[in-house]
């Protein structure tokens, strides 16, 4: 079947999908959108994180059909053009990446906890995040990079 | 495969008339897990993430709140949580936020798995599921008799669930469950208490602790006979206790990974003893609220 939807402002259209398919799949494999990670097509991990209508989703369990018309928005759309949004340009400066596996999913993921609560206390950042797992920082980075970013964002640091 | 995307209930209902080989999918937190790891290969997707009526809840004139099958979780802890104060806890404990925008109870009863925490909740409070076909029209269960076996459900073949009936609470609820951690767990057991102040009633459900949730009704009984409802006195630790014992009594675990049964009575005992007690401690308070606004 064919999908058409919008991701990160633009149309997009991927032809042949099959029925079964995530919408992980076709971002990374049918419109050439490979920053969401597929690390456990489970709802487990949240590496694939994306926004779907401005709601974060695992995109490994969002059915492709399902997001025909819709509007997406993946890590690749948080950036304006060269400019990191302050979410990933704190991730780069904590030392909240290492391998860098879980950073889509974790950036997306931070980054709706910020626009939806822009000074949040730590068990907020904590429980946010509780669905987005990291095998190598230990968390605490990702956490410092939250923290700063959410205070960047609202124009305290 | 097809995919089916019906834009209407009325579509949706002839849709899984026509096409028994179908398998609904609302959030997909259930179904696409099945897909990604070639569990279920379904003739169909019914995709009801375009009619707008799952995903509203209404208010009955008598009060009862109309939850739509796919309004998803994070909604309902935003939303509900006063009118449903067990359901919205109960929610909060599902995966993790991600899972909680998407998945929502219609989903949790289609899947019917004895851990689905929304279960207990429903069975407590005496929840009605109303289920809909194209030919015979809408047909209204009541939670207790919706869950017929591990993964089994009391909806036919052509049906669809529309809503879940819930009267907005009537005293204090409260919702616990055993896990290895606060998020993205399957329970190990689970459970809902619901107090009925003005009817003096107790409503109780257990999780993940027999293959469907179970209402405990020796221990309802004991504990609505045995509250100082009157005087509202601090609870006797020996009531609380009791009601725990029985709670776990009514249980029928097993031994699985997550747990032994025996583990699982203990922790039910547990759970009963502190939900009861913290149920009371509540309606304690909000009624010495009441008395001293009476008073001013
Ligand atoms: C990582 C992860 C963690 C999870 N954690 C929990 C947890 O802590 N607690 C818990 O209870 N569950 C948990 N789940 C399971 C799941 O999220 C819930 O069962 C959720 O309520 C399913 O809702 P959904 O809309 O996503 O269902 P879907 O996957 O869309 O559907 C589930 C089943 O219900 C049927 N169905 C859906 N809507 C209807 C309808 N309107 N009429 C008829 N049939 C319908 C489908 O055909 C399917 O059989 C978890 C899942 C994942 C992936
Ligand atoms: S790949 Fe989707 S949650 Fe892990
Ligand atoms: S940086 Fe490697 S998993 Fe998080």
């Amino acid at each position: 079947m064919r999908v058409t939807f919008t991701v990160n402002g633009r149309s997009a259209e991927a032809d042949d999908v099959w029925e079964g398919e995530s919408l992980l799949y076709v971002l990374r494999e049918r419109v050439g959108l490979p920053g969401s990670k597929n690390a456990c097509e489970q709802g487990e991990c949240g590496s694939c994180t994306v926004y779907l209508d401005d709601v974060p989703v695992c995109s490994c369990l969002v059915a492709a059909g399902q997001v025909q018309d819709r509007q997406v928005r993946t890590v690749e759309g948080l950036a304006d053009g060269d400019r990191l949004d302050p979410v990933q340009a704190c991730f780069i400066k904590a030392g909240a990446v290492q391998c860098g596996f879980c950073t889509p999913g974790l950036l997306v993921q931070a980054h709706d906890l910020i626009e939806r609560n822009p000074e949040p206390s730590d068990p907020e950042i904590r429980e946010a995040l509780a669905g987005n797992l990291c095998r190598c920082t230990g968390y605490e980075k990702i956490l410092d990079a939250v923290r700063e970013a959410a205070a960047i964002k609202a124009g305290i640091a | 495969m097809d995919f089916l995307r019906p834009a209407t209930w009325a579509e949706a209902l002839t849709a899984r008339a026509e096409r028994p080989d179908a398998v609904p999918i609302a959030g997909g937190t259930d179904v696409m897990v099945e897909l990604n790891f070639d569990r279920r290969r379904p003739g169909a997707l019914l995709d009801l993430n375009r009619i707008p009526a799952l995903r509203q809840w209404t208010r009955d004139p008598d009060g009862t709140i109309r939850l739509g099958a796919s309004v998803p979780y994070a909604r309902i802890i935003d939303e509900l949580r006063t009118d449903l104060p067990g359901l919205a806890m109960a929610s909060r404990t599902v995966g993790s936020p991600q899972i909680r925008n998407r998945g929502g109870v219609g989903g949790n009863l289609g899947a019917a798995s004895p851990a689905g925490d929304t279960h207990p909740v429903l069975v407590a409070t005496d929840a009605v599921i109303e289920v809909e076909s194209a030919e015979r029209g809408v047909r209204a269960i009541p939670a207790t008799e919706f869950y017929l076996g591990v993964k089994r459900n009391a909806m036919a073949a052509d049906e669809l669930i529309k809503a879940v009936l819930l009267a907005p609470a009537k005293g204090p609820q409260q919702f616990s469950k055993i896990g290895t951690r606060n998020a993205m767990v399957i329970a190990v057991c689970s459970f809902a208490v619901a107090l009925d102040v003005a009817a003096r009633k107790v409503g109780a459900g257990i999780g993940s602790a027999a293959p469907t949730p179970r209402r405990p009704f020796e221990a309802e009984l004991f504990a609505a006979d045995a509250l100082p409802w009157d005087s509202r006195a601090d609870l006797d630790p020996r009531i609380a206790t009791r009601f725990g014992e029985l709670v776990a009594a009514a249980a029928a675990p097993i031994d699985d990974v997550r747990g032994t049964a025996a583990y699982r009575r203990h922790a039910l005992s547990v759970m009963g003893r502190r939900t009861l007690t913290w149920a009371w401690r509540e309606h304690q308070s909000s009624q010495s609220c009441q008395s001293s606004k009476e008073l001013t």
